[in-house]
């Protein structure tokens, strides 16, 4: 074979093995993705025992511990509604009322079942004055 | 304020004083430096053969080529070191 | 101050304006007075700016709280080493920092190729002043480091306790660095388009530039995953957040670059490649800064939305669509006649590896930008998590591993097959003992990905090793030296191929210790009250008792944990977690210790083998009574009777310790993790280091050329 039809061929396999996996890596991110939420969705239109992420903040006055569990409730961000979550695991160091916190897990009996370990709270904005003027 | 500008519009004012490297010495440094590059493959390809990672004729090959290189870039230092006028 | 500072910034602009128009004018009209004056203009910048961040830094040393940004990000109380690394810790600050280091780095450059790419250099002066332009616009109209108080406060806010770890005060500048660094190969990519020397020329002049962007953003990296690891109470050093991506990225590309460069610089091929390639990290190094700064996507970094987004997109829309339409409209000087001589290869191997590392960041893109992109498609923001990042970066990661393995052993140009089985007899035959030792002797096999990666990590340290060995075989073949001189040698003669090496041999180390952390690892989640006994992997873990302790700054509840193997003592770790109060008076004296920051020191014991890693969460509920009782008693107090009320609560706390959270953690190989780091960086520092002989050539030169000049002017 002439080294330039040899090159053609191999510029074409390397590329369908690129696009190949392109292919699989979007597929795959979309089946895998879980869905991110605010409360007032999730209690709209949440499968039972789907995996759903729900993002919003804490709600004043509602953290409490149960044995090693913590509850407390997940608020939207500009709005009323809420969804009570029941989680273990690692609590983050900033975890606080009112913080902004995402939490993963599903929907049993009208109760946010976290996953382990899948509490993120974002640091509170370190630009805001501390002291309000 | 007044300094940063001083400094700055100093060589617009006086184009001529501007004690900017000539073309030729600059055109020397570059073809100094890809000598040097030049000589440093010749070098790793020695020692590639040496190490048993080139074949004989591979070695050959390639040396006569970067031998041939390396002479071109010395005939233009040459060509580069005489020529031009002065600045 | 502030006004001082201002003026700085303003001083600033003007002259990186000065700067891009000069250099521009010289370069298209080749007048060379328009070009030493944009090169002045760059060191003027450099000073200025110098100036600038001093003026910063000095007012956070006095505790000058007429300063907004002092007043926000440290306190009399906050010790010194934090004060000075507290610029970074806010928006308008690491911007100053940026554009400081870029002035730094632009004013290096300009002054190292002095002499030297006439056509190009201009060019990339005009670029390398037009990114300062933008950022002291920044500066001046949007986020003023330096805007001032009114009325100036007695105290200040403190730095985020959570920052307040050695590796988390150097993480920033050094990421930052990093970032900023491959701005000058980019300018002087930039720079040979317009200019249409598009040789290797721009590639030499700025290499060790690459390199040192490249270590700095390595170094930085590690030091993140040191802090996450050491400070934050999760106990990983890497979770695939998005701001840990957006520093991998740049990396990955980062990493192509310095390869693919050199098969330009030897063989003169990939020019495209590699002008895209140092594009895409200088954007993906834009992006990274953005990402953080802008808080479009959920992480724990995102530190609250942020005004200068829409500018950073901006920017980085100018750099992709300008350089792209620069590289079209460069096609023809571009192309390069030669083509890749065969399959087995050095430059094939490079190239693979190229395809690897450009596929690993797209996959790590791809992740990261998920929720972005499924919200265009779907509607929806959904997230993608670890095991997906996991299921494609695990098998590229061991594809690079075992090429950077095999790259070293690879000549240029072509190698037989013959050569090919004799220089991989050796690795392969250790790799595969490797295999079979791991798979019968320990439990390795119950990770197939960790089992494969430790097989090809052998076969890389094994290749290297070899390497260095084949290169003092030949030197004292010829040279007759005893092995350390011939040693000193060939790395003298060759620091950047050496130097590479033990990056490489780093790398292997760093994966070892990912793999084995990842895949071995113990962990339990245990409530213990004080003489409970908890087990975790071989350890026996015992919460002996708890501790308090009060400070004007903190207060801070642990535990001192017994941890026993085979009955003898392996440890004494103390995690404890720290209260700082907050500045809010309406919590009550007592209760605004607990209604600020808390932090979770780790208990660590850090070792070759393994790791015992701790960290506790005291609960606070006996305590509430307490606090209530204090903020009503203590209200109109002062600080002193205040200072006796929280003491009297923490020894009503270690007097009747309730139970305690504890996470414990047996951790293999963590350290080996940090042992590469420092093995990389060892290897790059190697290859960066001046060569005498090389500066003094090039002094030579530079007189022989004089000498000329002199001798034909008589």
């Amino acid at each position: 074979m002439e080294p330039a039809r040899k090159r053609t061929i191999r510029l074409v396999i390397a590329l369908s093995v690129a696009v190949l996996l392109a292919g699989a890596l979007i597929y795959t991110s979309f089946s895998a993705a879980t869905e991110a939420q605010q409360p007032s969705q999730l209690l709209h239109d949440a499968k039972p025992g789907k995996s759903y992420q729900v993002t919003g903040t804490v709600a004043t006055g509602s953290v409490s511990h149960q044995g090693s569990a913590l509850l407390f409730r997940i608020r939207d961000r500009k709005g009323t509604a809420s969804v009570p979550v029941r989680y273990s695991g690692e609590i983050p160091d900033p975890f606080r009322e009112g913080r902004e916190v995402i939490v993963k897990g599903s929907l049993r009996d009208g109760q946010f079942v976290a996953q382990r370990d899948s509490l993120v709270t974002k640091c509170p904005s370190k630009f805001k004055k501390p002291h309000s003027q | 304020m007044i300094a940063v500008g001083i400094a700055l519009l100093a060589p617009l004012r006086d184009p001529e004083g501007v004690r900017d490297s000539d073309a030729r010495a600059d055109r020397l440094a570059e073809l100094e430096l890809r000598k040097e590059t030049k000589y440093g493959e010749i070098r790793d390809a020695e020692a590639d053969f040496h190490a048993g990672k080139l074949s004989r004729e591979d070695y050959r090959a390639l040396d006569r080529t970067l031998r041939r290189e390396a002479v071109a870039i010395l005939a233009e230092i040459d060509h580069a070191g005489q020529q031009g006028p002065p600045v | 101050m502030t006004t001082f500072g201002r003026a700085l910034l303003i001083i600033a602009l003007l002259t990186a304006v000065w700067a891009a128009v000069s250099a521009l004018r010289g370069a298209r009209l080749n007048q060379r007075e328009w070009v030493v004056s944009s090169r002045r203009a760059i060191y003027a910048l450099a000073a200025v700016l110098t100036g600038a961040a001093i003026v910063l830094e000095s007012a956070f040393l006095r505790s000058d709280f007429s300063f907004g940004l002092v007043v926000d990000n440290s306190s009399t109380t906050t010790p010194t080493f934090y004060k000075l690394t507290a610029m970074w810790s806010s928006q308008g600050g690491s911007l100053l920092l940026w554009v400081w280091v870029l002035s730094l780095f632009s004013a290096a450059v300009l002054f190292a190729t002095r002499h030297a790419l006439r056509e190009i250099v201009p060019w990339a002066t005009a670029v390398l002043g037009g990114l300062a332009t933008f950022f002291c616009a920044l500066l001046v109209f949007k986020v003023s480091p330096f805007t001032s108080v009114a009325n100036v406060p007695a105290e200040g806010a403190g730095l985020n306790p959570l920052l307040r770890h050695p590796s988390m005060m150097f993480h920033p500048p050094l990421l930052y660095s990093g970032y900023v660094g491959f701005a000058i190969p980019f300018a002087f990519a930039i720079g040979a388009l317009a200019s249409r020397r598009v040789d290797a020329e721009w590639i030499r002049a700025t290499r060790r530039f690459s390199l040192i962007a490249w270590t700095f953003l390595s170094v930085g990296i590690l030091l993140g995953a040191r802090w996450s690891y050491s400070e934050l109470g999760w106990g990983g050093y890497w979770g695939w957040d998005p701001v840990e991506n957006a520093s991998l990225m740049p990396w990955l590309v980062g990493t192509a670059f310095l390869h693919s460069m050199i098969v330009q610089e030897k063989r003169d091929m990939l020019k495209v490649w590699n002008i895209t390639l140092i594009v895409g990290a200088f954007t993906l190094a834009l992006l990274g800064t953005f990402l953080v700064r802008s808080g479009i996507l959920d992480s724990i970094h995102a530190f609250g939305a942020s005004t200068v987004g829409g500018w950073f997109l901006g920017l980085i829309a100018v750099v992709v669509v300008g350089s792209a339409a620069l590289v079209v409209s460069r096609l023809d000087d571009l192309r390069s006649e030669r083509k890749i001589d065969s399959l087995l290869s050095r430059e094939s191997f490079f190239l693979l590896n190229n395809l690897v590392l450009v596929g690993l960041c797209f996959v790590v893109f791809w992740g990261t930008f998920f929720p972005l992109i499924s919200e265009a498609v779907t509607g929806n923001k959904a997230s993608v998590g670890p095991p997906w990042f996991d299921r494609y970066t695990v098998p590229l990661a061991l594809v690079l591993v075992l090429l950077s393995g095999v790259g070293p052993l690879l000549a240029w140009r072509r190698v037989t097959l013959a050569q090919v089985r004799r220089l991989f007899a050796v690795p392969a035959a250790v790799a595969l003992a490797t295999l079979i030792a791991l798979a019968l002797f320990t439990g390795a096999t119950g990770s197939p990905a960790s089992l494969v990666l430790f097989t090809f990590a052998a076969f890389t340290i094994t290749s290297v090793g070899s390497e260095f060995w084949r290169g003092i075989r030949t030197r004292r073949l010829v040279n007759d030296e005893h092995t350390g001189a011939a040693l000193a040698s060939i790395v003298r003669r060759n620091r950047r191929r050496y130097g590479g090496y033990v990056v490489h041999l780093g790398v292997a180390v760093v994966l070892l210790g990912v793999a084995a952390s990842s895949a071995f690892t113990h962990q339990v989640d245990v409530r213990l009250k004080p003489g409970e006994t908890a087990r975790v992997g071989d350890y026996l873990v015992r919460y002996v008792r708890p501790t308090a302790d009060v400070s004007s700054e903190k207060l801070n509840f642990g535990a001192v944990l017994d941890v026993r193997k085979d009955g003898k003592r392996a440890a004494l770790l103390r995690p404890s977690r720290s209260y700082f109060p907050s500045l809010d008076p309406a919590m009550g004296p007592i209760g605004r210790f607990f209604g600020g920051e808390s932090t979770s020191e780790v208990g660590l014991r850090a070792g070759l083998k393994e790791d015992v890693w701790s960290a506790m969460q005291p609960d606070l509920r006996s305590l509430k009574p307490g606090i209530r009782a204090g903020n009503r008693q203590l209200a109109s107090v002062g600080p002193r009777g205040q200072a006796i009320g929280i003491v009297a609560l923490a020894q009503s706390y270690t007097g009747n310790a309730p139970a305690a959270t504890f996470r414990l953690i047996v951790d293999p190989m963590v350290t080996w993790i940090w042992l590469g780091g420092v093995i990389s960086l060892g290897g790059a520092l190697l290859a960066l280091w001046p060569s005498a002989l090389a500066s003094r050539r090039r002094i030579s030169s530079l007189y022989a050329a004089r000498l000329g000049r002199e001798l034909s002017r008589a």
